[in-house]
């Protein structure tokens, strides 16, 4: 089925086009607004650490329902039915790890970035690049993600001949999200993503409304509706119609499992937003609050994918994107009244509109985190050890953001064919590997070291990242990224299952193998701060 | 926000000059040793902070145990007892769909009772102790 081709397309973009206008308008205007406000680094890193608990929920659930949670797990589950539903519990459980053992004493302990907390007790300068690589690792992870939704969407609007459009559009995406982190800084962003977050909960619960209504607000009507038109029954309902085939793809099942709940405490756009709000205590209303909108968000993805199954139809999904990344607009047309239909027509721009306002704020915070990082962990603490001050460090931030907007936009075109979920599993199991590990032992280990640290951080990275580059991700599948070619010696999609033990085992190994004596008093200093908020910034 | 402060991470903090307890005096005369470690080692080994401690960990540490485990489970399930998850409970809702929704529900219940375990076992224990830091500087 080709959208661009049948009849209303003119209209709904010009639709699309004027309501995403008037969203890229709306947020600049309070970029530069937030712009005017921002002084000093406090202000660019941490919006001046001046939002409410109630603010920095939203932002966070803002800055964490991306293309992938809502174009991606959409798509899968109005492809693989009960199988794609586990993202969007994985997603949401994890948060309980980020609540009950990061949020708070990250808040207390650190500054701007991951790596502050990690700096107090271990060797700074090695500890920051390990940290600030692996920063900007998963962040370009994410960024691709967000980038193939986007490609996704604009397929689907300008149809197969758009290939020189989909182009534009992933360049203006990129400026765009470069103008709101250099321009805005974290207050920017975070006002952006608030703005995004009520406009995506407001656009998901319209087409959940509209799905249940279909079905006389009957759950099992609506399941029942969407296993017939799945073409694959009862099966569509239950365990296993994507990891279920045989040994291999129900390993991969657990992997992407474990990815989920451990990626997102070692998330660093997740991480530095605990940093915008006055109070440990705020940070832990802010994840409460954070629980509760995206719980609920992750609840519509139900009616969005399963709708997805019975009103649009797996054909018709697999023939607009391989991967199902447009199910939730394709929905929003059929709810609408249909291909072709004035209400079909608008809201597949309302809904298109706000996905590309979802991508948006996503990538504006994936590129601040990174461009942070490497600002002030790699270039201010490591490269120039502590000698520049803050009008130099923040310059650094804002063209480390507009290179790694070059690098995004560069692997958005590219990229297209892959899941956005699946893609961003990838990035939550490189955090969970690389960051989660060397974050908790800092704070709870007294025994931990920089060895330790070291050993953890690049060896869950480097396995997570290798174990990706030879899977069928990669290679040797059709959907892969280079189909052509073949090389994936490592069965599945997903790293996790080897590599988050792999992280947590060489942090202890290495702490072992240190015959560096252990600085009790650092660590002290750390728990007292963490636990107390003692001298907190 | 004092721009030094960027500069270092390790330096002590808050030791602003003309302030002096019997301490730092103490301190002061073995100048490469920071004053501020051997406070916050003071704070961290005494009996009242061990509570603080116990309060965060005897909580934070079983129930994270606990939802990974119940979690794995849902997850195992899903992959090992097919005809289990499969069972139709009411009409075309099966005991699979039931128990991610109970994951939903676990997750929501489990960060409100944090909230109200934190409220009363550990903000006043860590004010106490942040207060009596700060007034000792």
């Amino acid at each position: 089925m080709n959208l661009a081709a049948s009849g209303g397309a003119g209209e709904h973009r010009t639709l699309i086009i004027t309501l995403f206008s008037v969203f890229v308008a709306i947020t600049l205007g309070i970029t530069v607004w937030a712009g005017r406000q921002t002084k000093d680094a406090t202000d660019f890193y941490a919006g001046g650490r001046s939002f409410s608990g109630f603010q920095n929920g939203l932002a966070i659930s803002g800055d964490y329902m991306s293309a992938a949670s809502f174009l991606g797990i959409a798509g899968a589950i109005a492809l693989y039915g009960y199988d794609g539903f586990l993202y969007s519990i994985g997603f949401l459980v994890a948060w309980l790890v980020a609540l009950l053992l990061v949020a708070e004493p990250l808040r207390n302990s650190g500054r701007f970035t991951m790596a502050d907390v990690l700096a107090h007790r271990l060797r700074q300068r090695p500890v920051r690049t390990a940290a600030g690589v692996s920063t900007i690792v998963v962040s370009i992870f994410y960024l691709l993600a967000q980038m193939v939704g986007a490609g996704a969407l604009v397929a689907l609007l300008l149809g197969a001949s758009g290939e020189g459009a989909r182009r534009w559009i992933i360049v203006l995406v990129g400026l765009v999200m470069v103008l709101y982190v250099t321009i805005g800084g974290m207050k920017g962003t975070t006002w952006v993503q608030i703005v995004k977050a009520v406009l995506l909960i407001a656009g998901t619960l319209l087409i959940t409304v509209l799905v249940l209504n279909k079905f006389d607000w009957n759950l099992s009507t609506l399941l029942g509706h969407a296993a017939d038109k799945s073409g694959k029954g009862k099966a569509f309902l239950q365990p296993g119609l994507q990891y279920g085939k045989n040994g291999t793809s129900k390993l991969n099942f657990v992997s992407l499992g474990l990815a989920l709940v451990l990626g997102t405490a070692g998330l660093p756009h997740v991480l530095i937003r605990f940093y915008t709000v006055p109070t440990a205590k705020a940070a832990r209303t802010s994840v409460n609050w954070a629980i509760g909108i995206i719980g609920a968000f992750y609840l519509m993805t139900i009616a969005l994918g399963f709708g997805a199954a019975a009103l649009v139809g797996s054909k018709a999904i697999t023939a607009s994107n391989e991967s199902g990344n447009t199910a939730a607009p394709l929905l929003a047309e059929a709810v609408g009244g249909g291909a072709g239909s004035t209400g079909g027509a608008i809201l597949l721009a309302v809904i298109s509109a706000v996905a590309f306002a979802t991508i948006l704020a996503v990538v504006a915070g994936l590129t601040l985190a990174s461009s942070a990082s490497f600002a002030h962990d790699l270039w201010a603490n490591v490269l120039r050890k502590g000698r520049t001050g803050e009008k130099e460090e923040i310059l650094t931030a804002k063209i480390a953001a507009i290179a790694i907007g070059g690098i995004s936009i560069a692997l958005g075109i590219f990229a297209h064919k892959l899941n956005a979920a699946a893609l961003v599993a990838l990035a939550f199991a490189v955090a969970a590997s690389a960051n989660l590990p060397t974050l908790l032992y800092s704070l709870f280990w007294k025994r931990f070291t920089t060895r330790g640290a070291l050993w953890s951080i690049y060896g869950g990275l480097v396995s997570s990242v290798a174990l990706v580059i030879f899977s069928p991700v990669v290679s040797g599948d059709p959907k892969a990224l280079f189909p052509g070619m073949k090389f994936d010696f490592f069965p599945l999609g997903n790293p996790g299952l080897v590599s988050i033990p792999l992280g947590f085992l060489l942090g202890w190994l290495g702490s072992l193998a240190d015959r560096a004596a252990v600085e009790p008093g650092k660590y002290a200093e750390l728990e007292v701060r963490s636990l107390t908020g003692y001298g907190a910034h | 926000m004092d721009p030094e402060e960027a500069v270092d991470r390790n330096s002590p903090p808050e030791t602003a000059p003309g302030q002096t307890t019997p301490e730092q005096t103490a301190e002061a005369v073995r100048p490469s040793i920071p004053a501020q470690p051997d406070r916050f080692t003071e704070v961290q080994t005494g009996a009242e902070f061990a509570q603080l401690r116990r309060a965060h960990r005897s909580f934070a540490f079983p129930v994270t145990a606990a939802f990974i485990a119940w979690y794995l489970l849902y997850v195992l399930l899903s992959n090992y007892a097919g005809g289990f998850m499969s069972t139709e409970l009411v009409g075309n809702i099966n005991v699979a769909l039931v128990l991610g929704l109970a994951q939903f529900l676990t997750t929501f219940l489990i960060a409100w009772w944090y909230a109200r375990h934190a409220a009363t076992q550990i903000d006043p224990r860590a004010e106490a102790i942040r207060a009596r830091m700060e007034a000792g500087e």
